[in-house]
Parts: structure tokens; C-alpha cells; sequence
């Protein structure tokens, strides 16, 4: 079975159809990029799946059950983790008590009111940090970190519930080109190593063609490509809505 | 009620909506651009209508009473550019909520500041020149300056639409109101704008006081009750709106003036006077409104305010400098029963403090860790106390009962209010809080058969042998360090941290299964359960309770204690409430002014510490320490 299957998911704003008739799948372990120009309707998708947004009409099955118009900390404890386009912290927080609240939820122990956090998850919370490079910085404030840093702790933080689909929004946005695929590459090996399947938008295309195992193409609400790095590059109409015609993204994918 | 009596009161209900009006527009505009919440707005209010007499008394005939109402909105405009730029400009950049602290200080300097000029005697100004008569209306005799009121209003409405519709004054106000960061970005001097704006809400508040002069007499009180009024009616028509603030005044007026208007009903098993529900009638709309519309009902949603307060520190266990420290402080209040002989006052003084301490380091606990801030936690304080005693008046329930009581009814308070006010944020749940305080208030005051009404239950007091003054200290300090070590117990366990995961990012927070709203209802019965022990002990440290145990006042110096400790800081708040409480003890003895004193040195505190007392010490020694 999918991990995810998306039918006929619509939404509209007023009069403007932002999602319209959108259907796709993610296959277990499956390293899934959606992208698409600006206002074609990524991040409603995206907030649709997560939660955030309720569809107007449409099917959003997690495992064959269907999850659409349920509220983000429902489809979390279903498994499902997730980043911020603008990575999102506890700021009044030390980095592994991030990560430490993160596995207290999943616990099902967020209403205890004696034992101190201090000790709770620890162990398990430095070692998820160490996957992600980070545990030398555990016992820092998280708002004193950089910002690729804060996004490496997003990925720690959603980890954290063993979550069979991880969804990611424009997880490089606002890093340097290196920072970017550092990131990427350590996502993609994470992944792999749990068998975790990921649904990311993205801007930057060197990181999509890179890694993607598979490609979604969004314009004006609609799906028009669906394939991998080698069709979506030769897809006609791709080509049209980012660069009008002629140009192929030959440049950008060296 | 006939028809033509209901049409009459209608009319009535419109020349209030005035006044209300032009308090709440200026306190709306002042909000919008500069988000500060001026509680002083009240006091400017006020200060019109004193002016306004003098200006009438002194001056014969039309020029001092017409003349004397617009210099009287001029001096108020002026005084409130002064305030401007003396007093908020320095503070622009302190911690939310501290502009409070310091506007809360205005209005003790300015009430008193009146009292010594004007003298405490309520002063009624002579009738309007021109306007002396009353006209015919649906039967009955309308003042014709009623008359004028109910044009007036609207007049200056459209006058102050087309002002900010049409200048590059009025452009920038939207704009500032809907983003001052942007505003500042492209070059405007804010410094400028924020003054101009402070000048014009003062300018209105004091021309509507000065209107006032011929119906309503001049009063010491008037700055509480109009500032209470006036938030009313701003956060009914929606921050910032100034169509909206007229549509609420109007609303807020008609509903207090049918109240009267239907006076009382015999329901046949029921006689009820609607003219008792004024009170508590305003505060119900605000509550409904609120729950219908968070924004009100011409609002709209607030842009996020980018927080500009310092980021808050990690919580880390008490160092072993602290906790000595801690050692120190009750080994020395634990000393204190033995100066029972010699010195009693202490030790009631001793009592004042701890009740402090309770009832601050409760609200803290919403506002700092549950970023919640909570504007009318008093209600929580009253029911404690009304709790206890009415249970020793009604069952002559013993104390401990009584005491075990408080904060269960509390409690339940706190759970009914905060299901509503968890769904709100911001300014609008300060508001929300503040009305289901005022509701208890009402009720409380207007229920005289149950509660005592202005009278309030008496002979509330401990059996032997807490009725020793030493005995009852012990009892309240063992209260105290319970509660204190509780909601500090509570603040390092996964609750504590969920309530902070919630507030630092709602997003993230949800996005990790964590249900903020369930959370922050929780913590905020929490919250009003242990201020309910605050509220019991002080019904038996007193023997006596009033309506003023749940005013907007108590309210306000809970506020005070908390962010003059110092909001980000666990221990503030027992700092804070030590020093306030103390502080206000030893001033009132000093002087008759001991308001204005009181108000002075908090602005100083404001001004020399915007971080909190507490605060500005750890950061003081975070620096020494570092290399």
C-alpha cells in the first residue's frame, strides 16, 4: 500500500482554485519532490496534508485511512512529522529539550506535573541530536543557533516520533548553496537508513534533481508532470511554465 | 415600558454613546499605531471634564463654557504629547506590556495631582450657554444638550474618517496601524508620527471629558470607570477601528440604557430589577462579542507584533546561591512570630506580603511561562475569598473547610472563564479576562441577599488558635512556600514545559501532538485554583470582605507586583509582590498623597529597570560573570 495517496484534493479561496483536482501517491521509502512557480499551489497542498488547512473536497489517505480535515496533532500521532519553511523552535528552550519535548509528547506523557524534564528522554534526545550532527550544541539556547543549524534541529524534532512520512516544506529555504545540499544529503540518508518516505517542496533545483527519486510538477493548482528527473527535465510542459519555451534546465541541474 | 418611554431612553442611550466614543477612538488610535494599551486614557478623560469646569466657573458666558471646552481639548492634546515624549519614548523598546506599568503610574500621579488641585468634593459645572432648555420629545422633556451630544458624536466621526482617509497624517496612522515596521523602514520618523497620534487620542479623551462638564459632575473616580468603559467599547467595535468604536459605543450605550429603561420586572415567581444589570450587562456584550468575533465586530486580525522584548533564557534548576538565599529569607520570616510582642503590625504586614506573594506568583504563571496575560486574575482572588466566607456565613463551615473551599471555587471560575479566554490572544484575551472580572465584580456587588452587596460579609474570622496573629502568620507562610514550590514544581515537569512549547510557537507545538488550547485551559484553572488560597486567607486575615476584594484595582496591582519583578524570571514575582506590597504599606502611611508617590517611584522603577527588578539583577550578574 501507499504510504500517502492524494485523490482529487481541491481548494479555492474565494474565487481563486488553488488546489484543483490534485491526486498523486508516495511510495514507501520514497524521496518525493513537489515543486512548481511560485503560486501553483504547493503550499496549500502541503497544508492540506499537514493539517493546517481543511480541503473543500478530495481524499488524503495515510495508510488507506483517510486523514483530510483532521488537526495537525491528530495526523502527527498518526506519524507523520514534519519542517517549517521558516523553521519553527522553542525559543525559551535549550536544543535537546526541543527534542526532549518532542518525545515527551509521543510518550503520551505532556499532562505529568511532578517529575522534573530535566532527565526524561535524555538519553534518547542527545542521540537523535547526534544523528543530525548537532549534539555538541545540545545544552545551547535553541534561538542562539544559525539558522541551517535550527533546521538541522527541525529534522531531530520530526524524527523524533518514528514517523513513517516525513513532509517537508522548502527545507533549504534561506541556506547557503553547501549548507543546502548538506542538509539534503543528510535527510536522504536518514531516510533511507529508516525507511522513512519524504514529500518535500522545494525552490532550489540542483537539490531537486539531485536527490528526488521522483518528481511532481504543480502549475495553477493542477498536477501537469509526474515522473523522474530525466522526464520532468525533457517535459514539455514544464518548460513552458518556468521558462516560457526554448530554455531546458540542463543549466540548472549541473 | 410603553413604546414612546422605549424610544426616549433609545435617545438617552445616544448621547452616552457619545462620551464613550471619544474616550474609546483615542485609546483605539493609540493602540493601533503605537500598541500601547494608555490605561492613563481614563485620566485624561477626567482631567477634561475638571478642566473644562474651571474654564466654566471662571469665565462668564459662552466663551468660558464653549471657549473653555476647546481649550481644554488643546491643554489635554498638549499634556498628552508631553507624556509622549517625557515618559513612553524611552520605554518603546522594554518588554510588552511594561508601557502598562508605566501608563498604571500615570493614572495614580494624575488622580492625585487632580485631588490636590480640584479638591475631593464632586464639582457639577453650570448648564451650556445656548443650550439651557429641554425640547418635547415622544412626551417627555430631552435637554437640548442631550441633543447636541447625540450629534456631536457622529460628527466628529465622519470628521476624523475623512482626516485619516484623506491626509498623509491619516495615510501614515493606517499604515503604522496595520505595520509600524514597515512604516519605520521607509523613512517615516515614528518619533514624530507616535507623538502627533498620542496627542490626538488625549485631545479627544479631553474633549470628551469637557463635554461632560454640564451633565455629570467632575470626580475623582471617573478615570477607572471610564477606562474600564472605554476598553469595553474598543474591543467590542475591533482595535483600531474607529467606525467600530462608535458602533460600540452606541451598543454598549443602548443596552445599559434599556437596562434602566425596562427597570423592574415582575416575572409572576421572579421580580427582577434589569436596572442592576448595567454593570454586568456591558461586560456580557463584550464576553459574547469576543467569543463571536476575537477581533470585534469591526476589527480585524492583528498582524503578529514581532516581539522586541529580550529573548527569555533557558529555565535552569535554583543555583545554590539562590536556594541559600531562599534559606536565608524564611529562616528570617520564620523569626518574625517572635517579634509578636513587641511589634504586632508586623506580622499583619507580614501576612499582606505572603497573601502578595500567592496571588502573584499564581498570575505569573499564566503570564510568564503561559504568555497569557491575564487582566482581571482579581476574579479568581474573589472567589477565593467570597468562597470562604460566604461558606462560614451561610454553614458556619470551620476554617479549614472554608480554606480547602476557596480554591476549588476558584477553581471552577478559572475553568469556566478559560475555556473561552485560551481561544483568544493578546490583547483581546487581557480584555476577556478583564470582563469575566468585572462579571464577577457585578455579581457580587448586586447580589445583595447572597453575597452582602457593598457591605460584604463580616465576622469572618479564625477560631482559636489561629486568631493569634503569629499563629495565622505561620499558617499563611506554610501556604505560601507550598504554593510557590508547587507552580515552581510544575513549571520544570512536562506540563510546565508544554504551557511554554505553546507559547514560544503555537505551530510547532501542534505540529508535535501537544494540544496548546488544552494545555493553557488547564494551566489557567491552575492559575485561579492556588490564587483562590490567596483569596481564602485573606477573608480570614481581615474578618471582613468587600467588592473591592475583586475591583479592577486588585487586578492591576497583580500586574504591577509581576512585571515589576520582573516578567522572565521565576523568582520576579515574589520580588515584585514583597517590594509592591511593602512599598504600598509604607507610602500610605507616609502622606495623603501616597498614590501619586506609589505612581512616581514606579516609573522610576520602569525607567531605571525595564527588564523587572529581578531581571535587571541577573543581568547584571550574567555580565560580571561572563569572561
Amino acid at each position: 500500500m501507499s504510504v500517502l495517496e492524494v485523490r482529487a484534493l481541491s481548494k479555492a479561496f474565494g474565487g481563486v482554485r488553488a488546489v484543483n483536482d490534485v491526486a498523486f501517491v508516495v511510495e514507501p521509502g520514497e524521496f518525493l519532490a513537489m515543486i512548481g512557480p511560485n503560486g501553483a499551489g504547493k503550499s496549500t497542498c502541503f497544508n492540506m496534508i499537514n493539517g493546517q488547512l481543511a480541503p473543500d473536497s478530495g481524499e488524503i489517505l495515510l495508510e488507506g485511512k483517510n486523514i483530510a480535515g483532521l488537526a495537525p496533532r491528530a495526523i502527527w500521532r498518526l506519524g507523520v512529522g514534519r519542517t517549517f519553511q521558516v523553521a519553527a523552535t522553542f525559543g525559551s528552550m535549550t536544543v535537546v529539550e526541543n527534542v526532549q519535548m518532542a518525545l515527551l509528547s509521543h510518550a503520551g506523557e505532556i499532562y505529568r506535573f511532578w517529575r522534573p524534564v530535566a532527565q526524561m528522554h535524555r538519553v534518547r534526545a542527545l542521540d537523535l541530536l547526534g544523528q543530525v550532527g548537532m549534539q555538541d550544541a545540545a545544552d545551547r539556547p535553541s534561538r542562539e543557533l544559525a539558522y541551517g543549524d535550527v533546521k538541522r534541529i527541525e529534522l531531530a524534532i520530526a524524527l523524533a516520533n518514528e514517523p513513517r512520512l516525513l513532509l517537508m516544506d522548502e527545507p533549504t529555504a534561506g541556506m547557503a548553496p553547501r549548507e543546502r545540499n548538506e542538509l539534503i544529503a543528510l535527510v536522504k540518508r536518514l531516510v533511507v537508513e529508516r525507511g522513512v518516505s519524504v514529500l518535500f517542496t522545494e525552490h532550489s533545483m540542483d537539490v531537486v534533481f539531485a536527490y528526488a527519486d521522483r518528481i511532481i510538477v504543480l502549475a495553477r493548482g493542477r498536477v501537469i508532470a509526474d515522473g523522474n528527473a530525466a522526464a520532468i527535465r525533457d517535459n514539455a510542459k514544464v518548460r513552458e511554465v518556468y521558462f516560457g519555451t526554448g530554455k531546458t534546465f540542463a543549466g540548472a541541474a549541473s | 415600558m410603553t413604546f414612546s418611554a422605549f424610544l426616549f431612553q433609545a435617545l438617552n442611550g445616544l448621547s452616552t454613546a457619545s462620551g464613550l466614543f471619544f474616550i474609546a477612538v483615542g485609546l483605539s488610535l493609540i493602540f493601533g499605531v503605537s500598541r500601547i494599551i494608555n490605561i492613563a486614557h481614563g485620566s485624561l478623560y477626567m482631567l477634561g471634564t475638571y478642566i473644562a469646569y474651571t474654564f466654566a466657573t471662571h469665565i462668564d458666558g459662552g466663551l468660558g463654557y464653549w471657549g473653555g471646552i476647546v481649550a481644554t481639548a488643546l491643554i489635554v492634546g498638549v499634556l498628552g504629547a508631553l507624556i509622549e515624549i517625557v515618559l513612553l519614548r524611552r520605554i518603546y523598546r522594554a518588554p510588552e506590556l511594561f508601557q502598562l506599568l508605566a501608563t498604571f503610574a500615570l493614572v495614580l500621579v494624575i488622580n492625585d495631582a487632580t485631588l490636590w488641585l480640584w479638591g475631593p468634593e464632586d464639582l457639577l459645572g453650570p448648564r451650556a450657554p445656548g443650550l439651557r432648555g429641554a425640547i418635547e420629545v415622544f412626551g417627555r422633556q430631552l435637554p437640548s444638550y442631550d441633543l447636541f451630544l447625540i450629534f456631536i458624536g457622529p460628527l466628529v466621526l465622519i470628521l476624523l474618517h475623512f482626516a485619516l482617509a484623506r491626509t498623509r497624517f491619516g495615510r501614515l496612522v493606517r499604515a503604522a496601524t496595520q505595520d509600524r515596521e514597515m512604516v519605520g523602514a521607509l523613512g517615516v520618523n515614528q518619533a514624530v508620527l507616535f507623538t502627533s497620534v498620542f496627542a490626538l487620542g488625549a485631545l479627544l479623551a479631553g474633549l470628551g471629558g469637557a463635554l461632560q462638564v454640564a451633565r455629570e459632575p467632575a470626580n475623582l473616580a471617573t478615570d477607572l470607570v471610564a477606562i474600564g468603559d472605554a476598553f469595553v467599547v474598543v474591543v467590542v467595535g475591533g482595535m483600531g477601528s474607529i467606525s467600530g468604536a462608535y458602533l460600540a459605543a452606541v451598543i454598549i450605550a443602548e443596552v445599559k440604557a434599556l437596562c434602566i429603561g425596562i427597570g423592574v420586572v415582575d416575572f409572576g415567581f421572579v421580580t427582577v430589577n434589569f436596572s442592576k444589570f448595567t454593570l454586568v450587562a456591558e461586560f456580557l456584550v463584550m464576553a459574547a462579542v469576543l467569543i463571536a468575533r476575537p477581533y470585534g465586530l469591526l476589527g480585524k486580525p492583528q498582524a503578529a507584533v514581532r516581539s522586541i522584548a529580550e529573548p527569555e533564557e533557558p529555565i535552569r534548576p535554583a543555583t545554590p546561591m539562590l536556594k541559600t538565599l531562599a534559606v536565608i529569607v524564611l529562616a528570617l520570616l520564620m523569626c518574625l512570630p517572635l517579634l509578636a510582642q513587641s511589634s504586632p503590625y508586623l506580622l499583619i504586614l507580614g501576612i499582606d506580603v505572603l497573601i502578595a506573594v500567592i496571588f502573584a506568583t499564581s498570575l505569573h504563571f499564566i503570564m510568564g511561562p503561559g504568555g497569557m496575560h491575564s487582566f482581571g486574575h482579581a476574579a479568581y482572588f474573589g472567589l477565593g475569598a467570597y468562597g470562604a466566607a460566604l461558606l462560614v456565613k451561610w454553614l458556619g463551615a470551620p476554617m479549614g473547610i472554608a480554606l480547602l473551599v476557596a480554591p476549588l471555587a476558584a477553581l471552577a471560575g478559572a475553568l469556566l472563564f478559560g475555556w473561552f479566554a485560551v481561544r483568544l490572544s493578546g490583547v483581546y484575551l487581557a480584555m476577556l479576562t478583564l470582563a469575566f472580572a468585572q462579571i464577577v465584580w457585578a455579581a457580587v456587588f448586586q447580589w445583595e441577599g447572597f453575597t452582602g452587596g457593598s457591605n460584604g460579609v463580616i465576622g469572618v474570622w479564625p477560631p482559636p488558635p489561629f486568631d493569634k496573629s503569629w499563629v495565622f502568620f505561620v499558617l499563611t507562610l506554610l501556604l505560601a512556600i507550598a504554593a510557590v514550590l508547587l507552580l515552581r514544581r510544575l513549571l520544570f515537569a512536562p506540563f510546565g514545559y508544554a504551557m511554554r512549547a505553546g507559547r514560544d510557537s503555537v505551530l510547532r507545538a501542534e505540529a508535535i501532538g501537544i494540544d496548546v488550547k488544552r494545555v493553557h485551559w488547564l494551566a489557567f484553572a491552575i492559575a485561579g485554583g492556588i490564587c483562590g488560597v490567596a483569596g481564602g486567607l485573606f477573608a480570614f486575615a481581615k474578618g471582613s470582605i468587600s467588592p473591592e476584594t475583586i475591583s479592577v484595582g486588585r487586578s492591576i496591582d497583580g500586574l504591577v507586583m509581576v512585571l515589576l519583578g520582573g516578567i522572565q524570571t521565576l523568582t520576579g514575582p515574589i520580588v515584585g509582590a514583597s517590594l509592591y506590597a511593602l512599598l504600598q504599606d509604607t507610602v500610605m502611611r507616609q502622606t495623603e498623597y501616597w498614590r501619586a508617590l506609589l505612581g512616581i517611584i514606579i516609573l522610576v522603577l520602569v525607567l531605571a529597570f525595564p527588564q523587572g527588578i529581578v531581571g535587571a539583577a541577573a543581568h547584571l550578574f550574567g555580565k560580571r560573570r561572563a569572561p
